[in-house]
Protein backbone atom coordinates (compact mmCIF):
# COMPACT_ATOMS: atom_id res chain seq x y z
CA UNK A 1 0.00 0.00 0.00
CA UNK A 2 2.65 2.13 0.60
CA UNK A 3 4.38 2.09 -2.97
CA UNK A 4 0.54 2.77 -3.83
CA UNK A 5 0.58 6.13 -1.28
CA UNK A 6 4.01 7.06 -3.04
CA UNK A 7 2.57 7.06 -6.39
CA UNK A 8 -0.62 9.07 -6.04
CA UNK A 9 1.40 11.70 -4.16
CA UNK A 10 3.99 11.69 -7.19
CA UNK A 11 0.82 11.22 -9.61
CA UNK A 12 -1.06 14.68 -7.73
CA UNK A 13 1.64 16.59 -7.49
CA UNK A 14 2.38 16.08 -11.38
CA UNK A 15 -1.03 17.06 -12.45
CA UNK A 16 -0.40 20.68 -13.51
CA UNK A 17 -3.86 21.69 -12.78
CA UNK A 18 -4.06 20.72 -9.10
CA UNK A 19 -0.69 22.39 -9.03
CA UNK A 20 -2.14 25.49 -10.10
CA UNK A 21 -5.33 25.71 -7.95
CA UNK A 22 -2.78 25.21 -4.90
CA UNK A 23 -4.21 21.50 -4.00
CA UNK A 24 -2.71 19.40 -1.15
CA UNK A 25 -2.91 16.11 -0.52
CA UNK A 26 -3.80 15.40 3.38
CA UNK A 27 -4.29 11.91 3.54
CA UNK A 28 -4.72 9.02 1.32
CA UNK A 29 -5.22 5.30 1.60
CA UNK A 30 -7.34 2.11 0.87
CA UNK A 31 -9.92 3.91 -1.42
CA UNK A 32 -10.59 7.17 0.68
CA UNK A 33 -8.22 10.55 -0.28
CA UNK A 34 -8.23 14.02 1.18
CA UNK A 35 -6.96 17.03 -0.57
CA UNK A 36 -7.44 20.90 0.53
CA UNK A 37 -7.39 24.11 -1.77
CA UNK A 38 -6.47 27.19 0.56
CA UNK A 39 -8.88 30.16 -0.54
CA UNK A 40 -7.22 32.49 -3.61
CA UNK A 41 -8.83 35.46 -5.03
CA UNK A 42 -7.79 34.41 -8.28
CA UNK A 43 -10.57 31.46 -7.98
CA UNK A 44 -13.50 33.86 -6.83
CA UNK A 45 -16.64 33.26 -9.00
CA UNK A 46 -18.59 35.93 -7.23
CA UNK A 47 -16.82 38.92 -7.11
CA UNK A 48 -19.73 40.58 -4.95
CA UNK A 49 -19.44 38.25 -2.23
CA UNK A 50 -15.64 37.20 -2.76
CA UNK A 51 -17.03 33.46 -2.69
CA UNK A 52 -14.92 30.67 -4.47
CA UNK A 53 -16.29 30.11 -7.99
CA UNK A 54 -18.13 26.23 -8.17
CA UNK A 55 -16.29 25.43 -11.26
CA UNK A 56 -13.00 25.30 -8.62
CA UNK A 57 -14.85 23.28 -6.10
CA UNK A 58 -15.37 20.94 -9.01
CA UNK A 59 -12.01 20.98 -10.37
CA UNK A 60 -11.31 20.02 -6.09
CA UNK A 61 -13.43 17.01 -6.30
CA UNK A 62 -12.80 15.58 -9.54
CA UNK A 63 -9.07 15.75 -8.78
CA UNK A 64 -10.16 13.95 -5.02
CA UNK A 65 -12.55 11.33 -6.40
CA UNK A 66 -9.99 10.26 -9.04
CA UNK A 67 -7.46 10.04 -6.08
CA UNK A 68 -9.91 7.98 -4.62
CA UNK A 69 -9.79 5.62 -7.15
CA UNK A 70 -6.38 4.83 -7.60
CA UNK A 71 -5.50 4.37 -4.48
CA UNK A 72 -8.42 1.61 -3.86
CA UNK A 73 -6.57 -1.82 -3.13
CA UNK A 74 -8.36 -3.06 -6.28
CA UNK A 75 -7.60 -0.27 -8.83
CA UNK A 76 -4.65 -1.60 -11.52
CA UNK A 77 -3.86 1.65 -12.20
CA UNK A 78 -4.80 5.17 -13.58
CA UNK A 79 -8.68 6.25 -14.16
CA UNK A 80 -10.79 9.10 -15.86
CA UNK A 81 -13.95 10.45 -14.90
CA UNK A 82 -16.92 8.93 -16.71
CA UNK A 83 -19.45 11.06 -14.76
CA UNK A 84 -19.44 13.20 -11.73
CA UNK A 85 -22.68 15.11 -10.13
CA UNK A 86 -22.06 17.82 -7.84
CA UNK A 87 -24.69 19.52 -5.57
CA UNK A 88 -23.88 23.04 -3.97
CA UNK A 89 -25.33 23.19 -0.21
CA UNK A 90 -24.09 26.03 0.48
CA UNK A 91 -21.64 28.41 -0.28
CA UNK A 92 -18.02 28.41 0.71
CA UNK A 93 -17.16 30.90 3.42
CA UNK A 94 -14.30 33.55 2.05
CA UNK A 95 -11.19 33.28 3.11
CA UNK A 96 -11.42 29.43 4.29
CA UNK A 97 -9.53 26.95 2.80
CA UNK A 98 -11.98 24.10 1.01
CA UNK A 99 -11.02 20.47 2.11
CA UNK A 100 -12.73 17.31 0.19
CA UNK A 101 -12.80 13.88 1.23
CA UNK A 102 -13.47 10.72 -1.33
CA UNK A 103 -14.34 7.56 -0.95
CA UNK A 104 -14.55 4.94 -3.77
CA UNK A 105 -17.00 2.70 -2.39
CA UNK A 106 -17.36 0.25 -4.65
CA UNK A 107 -15.25 -1.13 -7.43
CA UNK A 108 -15.39 -3.57 -10.52
CA UNK A 109 -13.16 -4.09 -13.72
CA UNK A 110 -14.05 -1.72 -14.84
CA UNK A 111 -16.09 0.66 -13.42
CA UNK A 112 -15.16 2.58 -9.65
CA UNK A 113 -18.23 4.40 -7.86
CA UNK A 114 -16.83 7.42 -5.73
CA UNK A 115 -18.85 9.62 -3.22
CA UNK A 116 -17.18 12.70 -1.93
CA UNK A 117 -17.72 15.32 0.58
CA UNK A 118 -15.96 19.26 0.23
CA UNK A 119 -16.26 21.14 3.76
CA UNK A 120 -14.52 24.63 4.45
CA UNK A 121 -13.94 25.37 8.57
CA UNK A 122 -17.44 24.56 9.32
CA UNK A 123 -17.25 21.11 9.14
CA UNK A 124 -20.35 20.36 10.98
CA UNK A 125 -22.25 21.73 7.25
CA UNK A 126 -20.60 20.57 4.16
CA UNK A 127 -20.62 23.19 1.48
CA UNK A 128 -21.13 20.48 -1.48
CA UNK A 129 -21.61 16.48 -2.37
CA UNK A 130 -20.42 14.78 -5.17
CA UNK A 131 -20.82 11.53 -6.54
CA UNK A 132 -19.12 10.14 -9.22
CA UNK A 133 -18.60 6.84 -12.26
CA UNK A 134 -14.91 6.21 -13.13
CA UNK A 135 -13.19 4.34 -15.51
CA UNK A 136 -10.54 1.34 -14.20
CA UNK A 137 -7.40 1.51 -16.32
CA UNK A 138 -4.77 -1.26 -16.45
CA UNK A 139 -1.61 1.22 -16.43
CA UNK A 140 -0.91 4.44 -16.27
CA UNK B 1 -47.98 54.50 -38.36
CA UNK B 2 -44.80 55.22 -38.44
CA UNK B 3 -42.49 53.25 -37.10
CA UNK B 4 -39.41 54.79 -34.68
CA UNK B 5 -36.00 54.16 -36.86
CA UNK B 6 -33.85 51.11 -35.98
CA UNK B 7 -30.77 52.38 -33.90
CA UNK B 8 -27.29 52.43 -35.44
CA UNK B 9 -25.92 49.03 -35.47
CA UNK B 10 -22.70 50.23 -33.40
CA UNK B 11 -24.81 51.45 -30.87
CA UNK B 12 -26.31 48.40 -30.55
CA UNK B 13 -23.04 46.21 -31.07
CA UNK B 14 -21.52 48.67 -28.39
CA UNK B 15 -24.61 48.41 -25.88
CA UNK B 16 -24.23 44.05 -26.41
CA UNK B 17 -20.74 44.02 -26.07
CA UNK B 18 -19.91 46.59 -23.49
CA UNK B 19 -22.68 44.38 -20.78
CA UNK B 20 -21.54 41.04 -22.06
CA UNK B 21 -17.90 42.61 -21.09
CA UNK B 22 -18.73 43.88 -17.62
CA UNK B 23 -20.66 40.47 -16.89
CA UNK B 24 -17.45 37.77 -17.65
CA UNK B 25 -14.44 40.55 -16.61
CA UNK B 26 -16.03 40.89 -13.64
CA UNK B 27 -15.58 37.28 -12.37
CA UNK B 28 -11.87 36.34 -11.53
CA UNK B 29 -11.92 32.61 -12.06
CA UNK B 30 -13.35 33.17 -15.69
CA UNK B 31 -10.50 35.24 -16.59
CA UNK B 32 -7.93 32.17 -14.24
CA UNK B 33 -9.34 29.62 -16.99
CA UNK B 34 -8.98 31.96 -19.70
CA UNK B 35 -12.54 31.53 -20.92
CA UNK B 36 -14.01 33.86 -23.42
CA UNK B 37 -17.06 34.31 -25.44
CA UNK B 38 -18.54 35.24 -28.94
CA UNK B 39 -21.49 36.53 -29.50
CA UNK B 40 -23.69 36.60 -32.38
CA UNK B 41 -26.65 38.42 -31.56
CA UNK B 42 -28.16 37.13 -28.38
CA UNK B 43 -26.39 33.68 -28.84
CA UNK B 44 -23.06 33.38 -26.61
CA UNK B 45 -19.97 30.25 -27.77
CA UNK B 46 -18.07 30.01 -24.80
CA UNK B 47 -14.30 29.60 -26.19
CA UNK B 48 -11.68 27.86 -23.60
CA UNK B 49 -8.14 29.32 -24.12
CA UNK B 50 -5.71 25.91 -24.05
CA UNK B 51 -3.08 26.66 -21.80
CA UNK B 52 -0.45 23.87 -19.97
CA UNK B 53 -2.16 25.05 -16.53
CA UNK B 54 -5.39 22.79 -17.88
CA UNK B 55 -3.54 19.54 -18.06
CA UNK B 56 -4.80 16.86 -15.73
CA UNK B 57 -3.16 14.25 -17.24
CA UNK B 58 0.78 14.81 -18.08
CA UNK B 59 1.00 11.47 -19.97
CA UNK B 60 -2.17 11.83 -22.29
CA UNK B 61 -2.24 14.66 -22.26
CA UNK B 62 -5.14 15.41 -21.23
CA UNK B 63 -7.28 18.46 -20.03
CA UNK B 64 -8.42 18.25 -16.50
CA UNK B 65 -11.57 16.51 -15.53
CA UNK B 66 -12.21 19.77 -13.46
CA UNK B 67 -11.07 22.45 -15.92
CA UNK B 68 -14.03 20.85 -18.48
CA UNK B 69 -16.62 20.81 -15.80
CA UNK B 70 -15.48 24.83 -14.87
CA UNK B 71 -15.66 25.27 -18.14
CA UNK B 72 -19.22 23.95 -18.96
CA UNK B 73 -20.20 25.05 -15.56
CA UNK B 74 -18.91 28.55 -16.46
CA UNK B 75 -20.54 28.27 -19.91
CA UNK B 76 -23.89 27.71 -18.12
CA UNK B 77 -23.63 30.71 -15.97
CA UNK B 78 -23.22 33.26 -17.80
CA UNK B 79 -25.35 32.45 -20.56
CA UNK B 80 -28.22 32.21 -18.57
CA UNK B 81 -27.80 35.59 -16.62
CA UNK B 82 -26.95 36.90 -19.98
CA UNK B 83 -30.43 35.53 -21.02
CA UNK B 84 -32.18 36.48 -17.64
CA UNK B 85 -30.44 40.11 -18.29
CA UNK B 86 -30.86 40.75 -22.04
CA UNK B 87 -34.71 42.84 -21.71
CA UNK B 88 -32.82 44.94 -19.55
CA UNK B 89 -29.89 45.24 -21.16
CA UNK B 90 -31.67 45.85 -24.47
CA UNK B 91 -34.39 48.62 -22.73
CA UNK B 92 -31.71 50.69 -21.20
CA UNK B 93 -32.93 49.32 -17.64
CA UNK B 94 -29.33 48.21 -17.47
CA UNK B 95 -26.30 50.66 -18.13
CA UNK B 96 -23.23 48.38 -19.50
CA UNK B 97 -21.03 51.83 -18.21
CA UNK B 98 -22.29 51.09 -14.27
CA UNK B 99 -22.05 47.42 -15.19
CA UNK B 100 -18.36 48.19 -15.96
CA UNK B 101 -17.45 49.72 -12.37
CA UNK B 102 -18.65 46.50 -10.36
CA UNK B 103 -22.77 47.71 -9.98
CA UNK B 104 -23.53 43.99 -11.31
CA UNK B 105 -27.36 41.98 -10.88
CA UNK B 106 -26.79 38.75 -8.51
CA UNK B 107 -25.89 35.64 -10.69
CA UNK B 108 -28.09 32.38 -10.46
CA UNK B 109 -26.39 30.16 -7.87
CA UNK B 110 -25.71 26.49 -8.94
CA UNK B 111 -27.88 23.87 -7.26
CA UNK B 112 -26.75 20.98 -8.91
CA UNK B 113 -24.21 20.02 -11.73
CA UNK B 114 -23.97 16.96 -14.01
CA UNK B 115 -20.95 16.49 -16.22
CA UNK B 116 -20.89 13.38 -19.01
CA UNK B 117 -17.07 12.91 -19.76
CA UNK B 118 -17.22 11.70 -23.73
CA UNK B 119 -13.80 11.97 -24.54
CA UNK B 120 -10.67 12.90 -23.25
CA UNK B 121 -9.69 16.85 -23.87
CA UNK B 122 -7.14 17.52 -26.29
CA UNK B 123 -4.37 20.17 -25.38
CA UNK B 124 -6.37 22.70 -27.29
CA UNK B 125 -9.18 24.98 -27.57
CA UNK B 126 -12.86 24.06 -26.39
CA UNK B 127 -15.93 25.42 -27.13
CA UNK B 128 -19.09 25.37 -25.92
CA UNK B 129 -22.59 26.14 -26.10
CA UNK B 130 -25.80 26.76 -23.25
CA UNK B 131 -29.46 25.65 -24.18
CA UNK B 132 -31.57 27.25 -21.14
CA UNK B 133 -34.11 24.11 -21.15
CA UNK B 134 -36.26 25.93 -18.68
CA UNK B 135 -36.17 29.93 -17.17
CA UNK B 136 -38.50 29.89 -14.40
CA UNK B 137 -38.67 32.48 -11.93
CA UNK B 138 -37.12 30.91 -9.59
CA UNK B 139 -35.66 28.03 -11.06
CA UNK B 140 -33.61 27.09 -13.88
CA UNK B 141 -32.67 24.07 -16.11
CA UNK B 142 -29.79 24.76 -18.61
CA UNK B 143 -27.93 22.16 -20.58
CA UNK B 144 -24.38 22.53 -21.88
CA UNK B 145 -22.47 20.92 -24.80
CA UNK B 146 -18.51 21.32 -25.92
CA UNK B 147 -16.37 20.38 -28.35
CA UNK B 148 -12.70 20.39 -29.89
CA UNK B 149 -12.48 19.63 -33.85
CA UNK B 150 -16.16 18.51 -34.27
CA UNK B 151 -19.57 20.10 -33.51
CA UNK B 152 -21.10 16.93 -33.93
CA UNK B 153 -18.31 15.20 -31.72
CA UNK B 154 -18.69 16.64 -28.00
CA UNK B 155 -16.67 15.80 -25.73
CA UNK B 156 -18.37 16.53 -22.29
CA UNK B 157 -21.64 17.73 -21.68
CA UNK B 158 -23.46 18.73 -18.69
CA UNK B 159 -26.35 19.78 -17.04
CA UNK B 160 -27.56 21.36 -14.27
CA UNK B 161 -30.18 23.00 -11.86
CA UNK B 162 -29.99 27.71 -11.01
CA UNK B 163 -31.32 29.64 -8.52
CA UNK B 164 -32.47 32.38 -10.08
CA UNK B 165 -31.57 35.73 -8.15
CA UNK B 166 -34.95 37.42 -6.53
CA UNK B 167 -36.04 40.76 -7.02
CA UNK B 168 -35.15 41.43 -3.04
CA UNK B 169 -31.20 40.14 -3.62
CA UNK B 170 -29.48 42.90 -3.19
CA UNK B 171 -26.00 43.35 -3.92
CA UNK B 172 -24.11 42.99 -0.93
Amino acid sequence: MADKTNLARQFIKAIPHAKELGMILEEIGDGTAVISMPYDAKLIGDPQSGVIAGGAVSALMDTCCGAAVMCHPDAPGGTATIDLRIDYMRVATPGQTITTRATCHHITRSVAFVRAVAMDEDTDRPVATASGAFTVEAGF
Amino acid sequence: MSRSRPEPIQVVKQRRDAALNALVDSIPYIRFLDVTFDRRGDELTAQLNFADKHIGNPLLPAIHGGVTAAFLEITAVVSLNWAHLWERIESGALDPEEMAKGNLPRQPKTIDFTVDYLRSGLPRDAYARATISRAGRRYASVHVEAWQDHKSKLFAQGSGHFLMPQAADKPS
